[in-house]
């Protein structure tokens, strides 16, 4: 089920771009329009270099470049698999808007360590394609660490005391979590003699005293960005930073990438069957279950728009995780293909909190009362997302959703129907006061002179939403994400999905 | 038990050095000035050398001199004394006495710079 | 052939240098500086050209005098030697040019310096080629005499940090001495080659695992290792940086060679030493170092004491390597050791340009150094990065080793440990990253950013070192699997 394996160069060739911008843009400190322009090219190449290898992969080609050595028998391997292709076409498209976003932000609010900034974007944005396209767990690894290094400066961003300190806590956590997954990569190349990604996993089959603590270590490495409780902690208060950093930290790269581990870990690490024969799928999506309701609960308890969000997307990650846990077809394509559209509806609502501060300095919910009469473009694109989120249709999150429903109703697993449905239920709860009290409750102060925010920032909110749409409707545009998601599916469970 | 005391007075040579080596050890560690600290590791270091130079000897052994036109028919080894630790030991007497005189030229500037080689003194001043 | 005559050379040729420079002192002393920066490089290149050598063709012997072992004096090139003399005379060298700047203001006293710190240089290359087990102690103490002499140049607190560093050193040399009398007391030899055929047959277990234990001991105080490193923190602290630059890198890493060395190729390993556990006790000590020094570096205000703790903890990891014994975690140590003398060594650079451009030695002082030394700071966060073990740093790579092999090993406590050293890392250089980049200097505060403002970069002597390790760091991860299988390889014994 795995396709043929092609040696091609456009798998290394998706990171250059990113890789070669961040250099330039170091050394562009004195000419913003040049950072600004080496970021736009960069998005727009590696967009392009990605989307280019999409066809294929969906068709079951993967394309797959060998570099270095990076230790006697595990070579640095970039694979553009089908999942890898799906992470990485999300990062690389929302990178474009997010740097247009970013350039409207920046100097909306003459922001400092512009240089820095973009640099560190760059930077994540080839750790993130890195991670993506990784072709085997030591070369994850190397790129999940650079991911964390680069986040670091752009969470301290304004470095008063409280970014620094929530820069500490980001630190504490990812790079706990490094080593707990060093552990486990050099456990696995013990155990398996291999750390390639393989679907349908390369470990045989192994005693539960092993494979518990191994998979503890596993997913504890990759949890803590993938914000599963109880190591989600860092998300809120990472929410310090500006809202450009946010938005990559939720849509496009850092919490994609935790789940996204978690995918290849379960699917191509350690496999289905293993998990199925230790009765370890229920642990995870129990976990995955237990978080879904939490993060939601907190997200009602929130005055802060964007630690709001941050616990919505902590309770919508877990999606991608139950999905991938229930075992099924249609569960793993619904998880998997949350994994893109949350990333899209995210995104268009951390523009949109972007957008409101910019043009009118607020934070909280409740200072929220009457803004939609104002700016009704960037209310409006939210509405679209939040409902989306919440599995509206015909938004994609419903799409998600369903799939997920169909997947575990497939596997005769009654509690997590219902689980989900008290889910949608909460994020309802949660987001409609909003949307209620933007439209139809008058503003409270002198509401007067605030208009909507400049045109960088409104684009591309507008342009997610409306992709938030068009994901549901027909999910194979813009980009065949669906076909992709099928066929990563198919490869994990080994068996024929729609 | 006999036998035991016989095996350990045969070996005095071991007893000796140990002997020098502890009480070279102690002063290293149990005086306050700094020059006897020195001269403590220098008994340490002898001690070390003793015992080498003393591993060379042989019961009814004479010294290993020879002379020139011997060498042609062989030379009646297990008579002669082990020439080689001589050698060494001659090494690392050197190498004790220019750690010696480095020990000493820091002695020479601690002096000047804290005026005692007290070292409870000098940690005070520092 | 040059070729042949390698061995010597690399210790001749900074003994050579040693010896002109107080020469050339009295006549022009400004050109000792680049004297001795041409016998290192001399040296450097030497030993690259040896390792080149020694992978094509194997090992090469050299036979002092023409007299053939055991009786003549060998010296021996093959592969791990080379490897390490190209690490120590690499880094030794880049040290040497640092000095040049970081030694201004002692005008008229280049000549002893330099003298000084090209013998120490010497003896540690002659300690790497030495074939037989005396003239490694010879070579020991030359080294280690250079060493005293150039920690108290440094004046006050100096001096009584060498006059500790002194006694505790002679001390282990003379312990090592000890040892080697008992060895050769059972076999009659020295040659390094010779005593690996007889030891195995000696009858009398007992006297070799005195004898080892002493050897142990006595390497493991030049080396560093917890409990016995009470020298290196004041050394590291007090020396002035042009030392401190110099010997914090290499003679630790030195004195850990030859202890894998006498391990491995004299004593048979594991196979040879497996009635005492011998091994196993110095890959725990290892694992306490780690710990331990960790623990201590987080508590220090002073930048280079705590590098001086890092460097013990760090040491533990090369001590845990030996320990281990298996092929992947002696890679990992001997990675470790290039790896190391790179780190610290660009660490040591930083610190000794930030106590001149910024004033002094606290961590306190480092504020503001992103803005006034970029490239600096740029290095510093390579060499952090590295000491954390975060890819593609090399650091992370000697790690990667050591944790496979002690997977390998089946020491699951010991893997832990090593993880739980990064983590310490994490904690350590994070609080000399935090104030070389985030807290901003009091005056920067009211001044305002005016990037034009003194933006004073250590000068090119100091800066072209620290910028060639920092770059080495990064290239010795990039690249590490040829170094690994092409030299390390033959640790598979």
């Amino acid at each position: 089920m795995a396709g043929d394996t092609v040696a091609a160069w456009s798998p290394a060739l998706a990171l250059v771009p990113a890789g070669v911008a961040a250099a330039l843009i170091r050394l562009s400190s004195r000419a913003p329009a040049l950072r600004e322009t080496w970021s736009l090219l960069a998005s727009g190449l590696q967009a392009a270099v990605v989307l280019s290898m999409i066809p294929g992969a969906a068709a079951g080609v993967v394309l797959e470049t060998i570099l270095v050595e990076l230790a006697p028998g595990v070579p640095l391997v970039l694979r553009a698999d089908a999942l890898g292709c799906v992470f990485a076409a999300l990062s690389s498209g929302l990178w474009v808007l997010t740097t247009v976003y970013s350039i409207g932000y920046v100097r909306g609010l003459h922001e400092h360590a512009q240089t820095r900034y973009f640099f560190c974007f760059a930077l994540s944005l080839f750790a993130a394609v890195g991670v993506a396209f990784a072709g085997n767990l030591l070369t994850f690894f190397l790129f999940y660490e650079i991911l964390t290094v680069s986040t670091y400066p752009l969470v301290i961003h304004k470095e008063t005391p409280a970014a620094v300190q929530a820069g500490r806590m980001y630190l504490a956590y990812t790079l706990t979590a490094g080593v707990a997954l060093l552990g486990a990569v050099a456990w696995t190349q013990a155990l398996a003699g291999t750390v390639e990604f393989r679907p349908g996993g390369i470990l045989g089959p192994l005693p539960s005293g092993t494979l518990w603590p191994l998979l503890g270590l596993l997913v504890l490495g990759v949890g803590v960005k993938a914000a599963l409780m109880p190591l989600h902690s860092w998300l809120p208060v990472a929410m310090i930073a500006p809202t450009p950093v946010s938005a990559l930290l939720h849509a496009v790269a850092v919490v994609k990438a935790g789940v996204f581990g978690v995918v290849r870990i379960v699917g191509y690490v350690v496999g289905p069957d293993l998990l199925a024969s230790a009765g370890a799928w229920s642990a995870v999506a129990w976990l995955a279950a237990g978080t879904i309701l939490a993060g939601s609960l907190l997200a009602l308890a929130q005055d802060n728009l964007k630690r709001l969000l941050a616990f919505s997307t902590v309770s919508q990650l877990s999606y991608v995780v139950l999905g991938v846990a229930l075992g099924t077809p249609s569960g793993a394509v619904g998880g998997i293909q949350h994994i893109v559209n949350h990333g899209v509806m995210k995104i268009t609502l951390f523009f949109c909190a972007g957008a409101i501060y910019v043009a009118t300095g607020k934070e909280r919910v409740s200072q929220l009362a009457g803004i939609g009469r104002r700016m009704p473009v960037t209310m409006g694109a939210f509405a679209v997302a939040a409902l989306g989120l919440a599995g509206v249709p015909p938004a994609a999150g419903f799409l998600s959703k369903w799939y997920l429903i169909r997947g575990a109703l497939e596997g005769g697993q009654w509690p997590f129907v219902l689980v989900l449905l008290a889910s949608a239920l909460l994020n309802l709860a949660y987001f409609v006061p909003i949307i209620v009290s933007a439209f139809f409750r008058p503003p409270d102060e002198a509401g007067e002179g605030i208009a909507e925010a400049p045109a960088t920032l409104v684009v591309p909110l507008a342009l997610t939403a409306a992709a938030s749409v068009l994901l549901g409707v027909a999910p194979d545009l813009p980009v065949a994400f669906f076909s992709l998601a099928s066929r990563a599916a198919g490869e994990i469970l080994g068996g024929v999905v729609r | 038990m006999t036998e035991i005391l016989a095996y350990a007075g045969a070996r005095y040579n071991y007893w000796v050095y140990i002997a020098l080596m502890l009480v070279g050890f102690y002063t290293m560690i149990a005086h306050r000035n700094l020059l006897k600290k020195v001269i403590g590791m220098n008994v340490f270091q002898t001690a070390i050398i003793l015992f080498f130079l003393s591993t060379s000897a042989k019961l009814g052994g004479t010294l290993p001199i020879v002379p020139s036109q011997v060498t042609k028919d062989g030379v009646a080894a297990a008579g002669l004394m082990n020439p080689l630790p001589h050698a060494l030991m001659l090494t690392a007497i050197v190498v004790m006495v220019a750690t010696l005189g480095v020990a000493l030229a820091l002695l020479v500037r601690i002096f000047r710079r804290y005026r005692t080689f007290d070292e409870d003194v000098i940690l005070d001043r520092l | 052939m040059l070729s042949d005559h390698l061995p010597p050379f690399l210790a001749v040729v900074p003994l050579l240098g040693a010896l002109l420079a107080p020469l050339l002192g009295a006549v022009r002393p400004r050109l000792v500086h680049p004297l001795a920066v041409a016998a290192g490089a001399a040296t450097a290149g030497l030993s690259l050209l040896a390792l080149r050598e020694v992978l094509a063709r194997g090992v090469i012997r050299y036979h002092l005098g023409g007299w053939a072992p055991p009786w003549g004096i060998e010296l021996v090139l093959d592969p791990l030697s080379a490897f390490t003399a190209v690490a120590v005379s690499g880094v030794g060298a880049l040290a040497l040019l640092y000095a040049g700047p970081a030694a201004a203001g002692r005008e008229g006293r280049e000549a002893p310096f330099f003298g000084l710190a090209l013998l120490l240089l010497a003896g540690l290359m002659g300690m790497i080629v030495a074939g037989d087990l005396f003239n490694l102690f010879v070579f020991l103490e030359v080294a280690s005499i250079a060493g005293y002499a150039l920690v108290a140049t440094g004046g006050g607190r100096a001096l009584v940090a060498a006059f500790r560093y002194l006694i505790l050193g002679t001390v282990g040399a003379s312990l090592y001495l000890l040892g080697v009398g008992h060895l050769y007391l059972m076999t009659g030899s020295l040659n390094m080659a010779d005593l690996a055929q007889r030891v195995p047959e000696l009858a009398s277990p007992r006297v070799l695992a005195v004898a080892v234990g002493f050897v142990v001991i006595g390497l493991g105080i030049k080396m560093g290792l917890f409990p016995l490193h009470g020298w290196l923190p004041d050394a590291y602290t007090h020396a002035p940086p042009a030392v401190a630059a110099l010997i914090a890198p290499i003679t630790t890493k030195a004195a850990a060679y030859a202890l894998a060395r006498i391990l491995f190729s004299v004593l048979g390993g594991a196979e040879g030493l497996g009635r005492a556990p011998l091994l196993t006790v110095l890959a725990w000590a290892g694992g306490v170092a780690i710990v331990a020094g960790g623990v201590m570096a987080i508590r220090q205000t002073d930048l280079r004491r705590l590098l001086a703790y890092s460097s013990v903890s760090q040491m533990g990891y090369i001590a845990l390597g030996i320990g281990l014994a298996n092929p992947a975690a002696l890679a990992g140590a001997f990675l470790h050791i290039l790896n190391h003398a790179m780190m610290k060594g660009c660490l040591f650079f930083a610190a000794g340009a930030a106590a001149a451009r910024l004033g002094g030695p606290a961590l306190t002082d480092l504020r503001g150094m992103h803005r006034r030394m970029p490239w600096t700071t740029a290095c510093v966060v390579v060499a952090a990065l590295s000491m954390i073990g975060v890819p593609p740093a090399g650091g992370f790579f000697s790690k990667w080793y050591l944790l496979v092999g002690a997977v390998q090993g089946g020491q699951p406590v010991l893997a832990g440990v090593i993880l739980a050293g990064g983590l310490l890392a994490v904690v350590y250089m994070f609080r000399v990253l935090e104030h070389a980049c985030l807290v901003p200097r009091d005056e920067d505060e009211h001044a305002g950013s005016d990037p034009a403002l003194e933006r004073r970069e250590a000068p090119p002597g100091m800066l072209v070192p620290l910028l060639a390790l920092g770059v080495g760091i990064l290239a010795v991860g990039i690249w590490n699997a040829p170094i690994v299988s092409g030299v390390l390889g033959f640790t598979a014994r």
